[in-house]
C-alpha cells in the first residue's frame, strides 16, 4: 500500500481493506502515535468541507504530522486560474502525501496521475469518498464482530448517493444481503444491481421500511434531497415515508446499529439520537481513526 | 448496382480503400485517422447509396496503409467500416475495424461535472460493454452511451 493513492474504493483490494479496519482498532486504542514526525501532509480543499477536512486533519495531528494547504478555493491559486494539474505538481513538490476534496468528479483520479506524491480522494464530486466508505467498515466491523454475512438495510438516496454505492462495492467482498429502500426515483442504478448479480449477492428492493428493519444487522440511512426530484410535488409525496422514527426500531434486532454519513437533516428523528443502537455520532469519531490508518499505510510508517 | 456506386469514387494504384463510413461521420473519421493533414492523394465519397447502411462514405487513401491500432480508433463511430488494402490495383486484403478495450482522446466524457471536460486532459476510457459499445471514463466513472458519443 506504501505510496499508492487511494482514489476509489476500488483501488484496495479486500485485503488492503481489512488491514486498514484492524489498523483502526490500533489507532482507537493508542490515538496518539507519533509516526508521521518531519512529514508535511497538503489538505487541498477546493471547495468546503468541514467534517471531511477536520477529520483528515486530526489525524495527521495525531500523527504528529505537520499540514499545510487550503480550505476552500476562494483562498488559493485557483482564483487566479491555476489548473488543477499545476496546483497539484506545485504541491507535491513540497509536501509528502496530497488529501485532496474538489468539485469536480475525476479530478482526484486525475491529480493522482500528475502529482510525485500519493493522492487520498477527499470527495471528487458526485463520484468517490473512499475514505468515507472505509470508516462505514470499520464501523460496521467494530459493532458487528465481523464484516462477513450480514444483512445490510440502505435507506433514501439510492442514485445519486456516493457513499452508497462505494459502500456497496466495498461491502460485495464480505457475502452480504442488501435491501434498498428508496423511492422509485431514486432506486438503485442497473449498473450498481448489475455488478451485484454477476458476483452473486441478494439484493431486495422496497419502496417503504417495512419488515426490512427487523432483519437487518446494519441500518444505513442517508439524505432524501428536494433538489433531486423534478416535481416538487413527488418529494412531497415521499419525504416523509423515509423518515426513521425510534419507535420503528422497536421490534429490530438486539446488535442493529443506525448508521448516516452525516449531515442529516430531518430523515433520521431526533428520537432516535438517545437509543443505543443510534451510531451515526460515535461513527463519525471512528473517521479519525480510519483516517490515521490509510495515511500511515500510504506514507509507509505502519 | 454495386459497380456503378465504385464508379462515382476513382480507383486508386495502392493504398487503402475505407468503406462503410456512415456518411454523418466521414469527417470525424478524416479527423480520427489525421487525412486532414497529410499529403498523401484522397479523394472520398458521401451519401453514397447502400442497402445495407441507407447512406455512406467513402474514403481511399493513397499511398497509405494504416497500422491496427490506429484504424481501430474510427471503430467507435463507423463500427461496420471495411478496409481494402491495395496494391497495384488489386485488393490484397481485406479487414474490419473493432473497438480497442481502451478508448483514448477520441470521445468527450457525456459528464458535464467530469475533470476532462473542465481542464485540457486527453480522454480516457475502459470499453464496459463491447456489444452496445458503453464506455466508462476513466476519471469520473461514469458510462457514456453510443447515442452520447462526441469526438474530441
Amino acid at each position: 500500500m506504501k505510496g499508492k493513492s487511494l482514489v476509489s474504493i476500488t483501488d484496495f483490494s479486500k485485503n488492503e481493506i481489512l488491514r486498514i479496519v484492524d489498523l483502526a482498532a490500533d489507532f482507537e486504542a493508542n490515538p496518539n502515535q507519533k509516526l508521521l514526525d518531519g512529514k508535511v501532509v497538503a489538505s487541498l480543499f477546493f471547495e468546503p468541507s468541514t467534517r471531511t477536512r477536520l477529520s483528515f486533519e486530526t489525524a495527521i495531528n495525531r500523527l504528529g504530522g505537520r499540514v499545510v494547504g487550503f480550505s476552500d478555493s476562494s483562498s488559493s491559486s485557483t482564483t487566479k486560474g491555476e489548473t488543477l494539474k499545476d496546483t497539484t505538481i506545485m504541491v507535491s513538490n513540497y509536501a509528502d502525501l496530497i488529501v485532496m476534496r474538489h468539485p469536480y468528479e475525476g479530478s482526484a483520479r486525475f491529480a493522482s496521475e500528475v502529482s510525485s506524491v500519493p493522492v487520498i480522494n477527499a470527495g471528487d464530486g458526485a463520484n468517490q469518498h473512499p475514505s468515507q466508505t472505509l470508516l462505514d467498515l470499520y464501523s460496521i466491523k467494530k459493532t458487528q464482530g465481523t464484516l462477513n454475512n450480514l444483512t445490510i438495510a440502505i435507506v433514501g438516496d439510492l442514485k445519486y448517493g456516493r457513499t452508497v454505492h462505494s459502500l456497496l462495492m466495498a461491502m460485495s467482498h464480505f457475502n452480504p444481503v442488501f435491501h434498498f429502500i428508496s423511492p422509485i426515483e431514486l432506486k438503485m442504478p442497473d449498473e450498481y444491481k448489475i455488478f451485484l448479480k454477476n458476483r452473486n449477492i441478494k439484493f431486495e428492493e422496497h419502496i417503504e421500511f417495512g419488515e426490512t428493519i427487523n432483519e437487518a444487522d446494519i441500518l444505513y440511512m442517508t439524505r432524501v434531497q428536494k433538489e433531486r426530484f423534478a416535481e416538487p410535488m413527488e418529494y412531497e409525496k415521499v419525504k416523509n415515508a423515509f423518515i426513521l422514527k425510534n419507535a420503528m426500531l422497536s421490534r429490530s434486532k438486539d446488535n442493529l446499529k443506525v448508521l448516516h454519513p452525516l449531515p442529516r437533516v430531518n430523515e433520521i428523528h431526533e428520537d432516535v439520537d438517545n437509543n443505543l443502537k443510534a451510531y451515526y455520532f460515535q461513527q463519525a469519531k471512528n473517521g479519525v481513526f480510519t483516517r490515521m490508518a490509510i495515511i500511515s499505510s500510504i506514507l509507509g510508517v505502519k | 448496382m454495386e459497380l456503378n456506386k465504385e464508379l462515382k469514387v476513382s480507383a486508386i494504384k495502392d493504398g487503402t480503400v475505407i468503406d462503410h463510413i456512415p456518411a454523418d461521420n466521414l469527417f470525424k473519421v478524416i479527423n480520427i485517422l489525421g487525412l486532414h493533414s497529410i499529403t498523401n492523394q484522397i479523394t472520398f465519397g458521401t451519401n453514397l447509396e447502400s442497402l445495407r447502411m441507407g447512406r455512406k462514405a467513402i474514403i481511399k487513401v493513397s499511398d497509405k496503409y494504416f497500422e491496427d491500432d490506429e484504424i481501430n480508433k474510427i471503430a467507435l463511430i463507423a463500427p461496420q467500416a471495411k478496409l481494402n488494402i491495395i496494391k497495384d490495383y488489386v485488393v490484397i486484403e481485406k479487414k474490419v475495424v473493432e473497438i480497442q478495450d481502451e478508448v483514448i482522446g477520441i470521445v468527450k466524457c457525456f459528464n458535464p461535472k467530469c475533470i476532462t471536460n473542465q481542464e485540457h486532459i486527453v480522454t480516457r476510457f475502459q470499453l464496459v460493454d463491447r456489444e452496445n459499445v458503453v464506455l466508462k471514463c476513466h476519471y469520473c466513472e461514469k458510462v457514456t452511451m453510443p447515442e452520447h458519443f462526441t469526438i474530441v
